[in-house]
């Protein structure tokens, strides 16, 4: 099992929180802007293409994906 | 495995399984993807389903009836239980077999399958979808068809990739935990549905037997919900007072889309099926029935279109769907945002109402009638249901 974030510019600001992840693909639904990528036991934000509108932040059933210490709610 | 099928289907749940077999059936060469490495697990749902939908694609068998059910408890946030008894009105399934039964009935109508398939992108030729991207145990590969069918459920990316506009607004996404846990004295005959604010509000909380006293317990609360407090914290907090030494079978995160059919599910060289579709029950979040009517569409209608050569032909399937089930997932949609509004106390009132009809005249045509004296604007929506 591997979670991590594809890209490192610095910028992304939401964070998939390692080992907890249930890969239930709640978050690829809501995700308006095709930023997660979803495998049979990895998942991963598609750092480019994420714009932190938190959406997948609030339909998490388990609390796996979370604003980072940068990250600022809008 | 051949270069090219003539139907490809991504995702071997129950909307894909009906598909690839609805497309063998009529005798064109079909090959279904799953990116697991088995069919059927993990198991994302409540795995209730009524006899009827059943019925209309498999021969009911006790291998994956985990219990039949004949009633349902609706409980409101004071505890007044209303009972409704509709004979054998269900079965709770064993999802895990029942995928996987589904699946053989594809395979034995001539489907080619294999899992560890990781659909990531497609193929497309003069502006048509015409195959798919995979990756099976680490290497990239290809394979052409004249249409693919996507039952990749929930967190669909295909039809995305095709230029269908998929996501769903975290509104209408009900986020959703359960436990199968053991030890549950509850009748194993009864759906319980808890309903308010403390259960799980915009949204249900619900106990589905499963025989022996195991049973399926959760919720889902719309993502509205989920930005204050987390599916997760109000199944603890049930756990916790209800039942806190059960022992846990197997806990599980889900989505379920709970919103109107998208707009487009077909378009040229693809269509869309199940809860990739978003073709979800959005009053019930019951997905299993709804999801092997699309797929039995969408196969028919694929293999028609190759049959007759003419690829616009799966452009039909919009309005087949719309016609058998999205136009009445659309009357579901509205009385879901009424229901959704709908206070504790009102929750209340409906349940001592409803209580007061004696036992054996509690249709559900009476109960909803009772239930619109406290929400006169959900009746012209709730009389459509009954007359469409």
């Amino acid at each position: 099992m591997s979670i991590y974030r594809e890209a490192k510019n610095g910028k992304l600001m939401i964070d998939i929180l390692p080992d907890k992840c249930d890969f239930c693909g709640c978050c690829v639904g809501v995700c308006p802007e095709d930023a997660i990528e979803l495998k049979e036991a990895e998942i991963f934000i598609i750092d480019p293409r994420c714009t932190s509108c938190a959406k997948c932040v609030w339909s998490c059933p388990i609390e796996v994906i979370k604003f980072n210490k940068e990250g600022v709610l809008k | 495995m051949k270069p090219e099928y003539d139907i490809i289907v991504v995702g071997a749940g129950p909307a894909g399984s009906i598909a690839a077999r609805f497309a063998a059936e009529h005798g064109v060469s079909v090959l279904m993807l799953e990116k697991d490495r088995d069919v059927g697990y993990p198991v994302r749902c409540g795995e209730a389903i009524s006899k009827a939908g059943v019925e209309e694609f498999i021969e009911p068998d006790p291998k994956w009836i985990a219990a039949t059910i004949s009633k349902f408890s609706f409980n409101a946030p004071d505890s007044t239980e209303v009972v409704l008894d509709f004979g054998e009105a269900g079965y709770v399934l064993e999802r895990r077999i029942f995928d996987y039964e589904l699946a053989r009935t594809a395979a034995n109508a001539g489907a080619e399958i294999l899992t560890r398939a990781y659909v990531n992108g497609l193929l497309f030729e003069n502006g048509k979808v015409a195959g798919v991207k995979y990756e099976y145990r680490g290497e990239q590969k290809e394979v052409r068809a004249k249409v693919v069918i996507a039952a990749d459920g929930v967190e669909s990316r295909v039809g995305r990739w095709a230029g269908l506009k998929t996501h769903i607004d975290f509104r209408d996404m009900e986020s959703a935990v359960q436990v199968t846990a053991a030890n549950i004295p509850v009748d194993q005959n009864t759906l319980y549905f808890y309903f308010g604010q403390e259960y799980a509000p915009q949204g249900y909380f619900w106990i589905f037997p499963k025989g022996n006293n195991k049973a399926n317990i959760g919720l889902g609360v719309s993502g509205l919900i989920g930005k204050k407090k987390s599916a997760l914290s109000f199944l603890n907090n049930f756990m916790e007072k209800y039942y806190p030494s059960a022992p846990i079978l197997t806990s599980i995160a889900g989505g379920v889309p709970c919103s109107i059919t998208l707009d487009k599910i077909s378009a040229p060289g693809i269509m869309l099926t199940g809860d990739a579709a978003r073709q979800v029950n959005p009053l019930s979040g019951g997905g299993i029935a709804s999801g092997m009517i699309g797929g039995s569409i969408a196969g028919r209608i694929a293999a028609e279109s190759v049959k007759m050569n003419k690829p616009d032909h799966i452009l039909t399937y919009d309005k087949a769907w719309h016609d058998r089930l999205g136009k009445r997932h659309e009357i579901f949609d509205r009385i879901k945002n009424g229901i959704y509004n709908f206070s504790d106390e009102k929750f209340n009132n409906i349940a001592h109402a409803i209580n007061k009809i004696p036992f054996e005249k509690r249709t559900l045509g009476k109960v909803f009638t009772t239930a619109l004296i406290n929400q006169p604007s959900l009746i012209v929506d709730v009389a459509k249901v009954f007359v469409v």
